[in-house]
């Protein structure tokens, strides 16, 4: 699951990492913004099922979906 | 009026605030533990401040999801008053118990000294020892203080009065939106904010701006004016 800021939350995390990069001399860099990568291994061969939990532990705690979006993807 | 204190792992301001809440009240608080399912009579909640979880994944997420935490939702819901100060603020907005959420300070540093506060709703159950407009001092301290609501939100805390605390005279230390120190739900009985008035309440502190929270919402201000 990756979980991001949404736009329009101004990330200041994200604002230093863009100024650091300029300063090591990367052009080109547009916006930078961080998040979070969590790798959960679930039980059983129910992809549906893993993904309707993965969705619910994001709702519920890995996400706070006023400020933060969040991606899964199953492999 | 009776109060308690929620204790849990990584919290470090309770003893502070059981002090505090001893000599404005005139009786020591019951103290609460994250496992526990009921909370006892109180007319008083308080979630102070710490690091609960070590600031795992979010300020205050886990401690949100504790048994306790829907314990006291149901005491607010039955109108006892919550007060959350610094990661009990956080825990209250995690917890759903507050809008917003409480992002990095924009400055990227912890946080640690005196700010002036704005008092912008006096008619509430926590502050009404002052006057509309009042600036008193304050100390602050922490790391993820930064208070964001979308725009739509903002114009209804501020127009149902939610917004009691601003950062006043420049004193901003974590880029909160609108300069917001502290909001309450609607009801107006569940209050969080990011300054420590427990921290400023007699001469020993060198002042005690912030004693006036405790006596309004312990029903002492005559008390203790």
């Amino acid at each position: 699951m990756t979980v991001t800021l949404k736009n329009g939350v101004l990330d200041p995390q994200g604002k230093a990492i863009e100024g650091a990069l300029g300063s090591l001399g990367f052009s080109g860099v547009g916006h930078v913004r961080q998040g979070k990568v969590f790798d959960i291994e679930v039980d059983g061969a129910d992809k549906a099922k893993a993904e309707a939990d993965l969705k619910a532990m994001c709702e519920k705690l890995l996400a706070n979906t006023v400020i933060e979006n969040y991606a899964i993807s199953l492999d | 009026m009776k109060s308690a204190v929620v204790q849990l792992p990584g919290l470090n301001r309770d003893r502070d605030m059981i002090a505090a809440l001893t000599k404005i009240s005139g009786r020591a608080p019951i103290t609460v533990w994250q496992t526990e399912t009921e909370i006892p009579d109180v007319d008083l909640i308080v979630i102070p401040g710490g690091f609960s979880y070590g600031d795992y994944l979010r300020c205050g997420a886990i401690a949100a999801r504790m048994p306790v935490m829907q314990a006291i939702k149901e005491k607010a819901d039955q109108g006892v008053k919550v007060l959350g100060v610094c990661n009990g603020f956080q825990i209250l907005v995690e917890a759903g118990m507050l809008p917003g959420a409480l992002m990095r300070n924009s400055s990227l540093k912890f946080v640690c000294k005196e700010v002036k506060l704005e008092v912008v709703n006096a008619e509430t159950d926590f502050t009404r020892a002052y006057e509309k407009g009042q600036v008193i001092r304050c100390p602050v301290a922490h790391h993820d203080g930064n208070y964001f609501v979308d725009s739509e939100l903002l114009s209804s805390l501020e127009d149902n009065g939610q917004i009691v605390f601003r950062y006043a005279e420049g004193t901003n230390p974590n880029g909160s939106l609108s300069d917001i120190a502290g909001v309450m739900n609607r009801s107006g009985n569940v209050l969080g904010m990011m300054p420590h008035p427990e921290n400023l309440i007699e001469a020993a502190h060198g002042g005690s701006d912030g004693r006036g929270i405790f006596a309004s919402a312990l029903d002492v201000v005559a008390a203790t004016a």
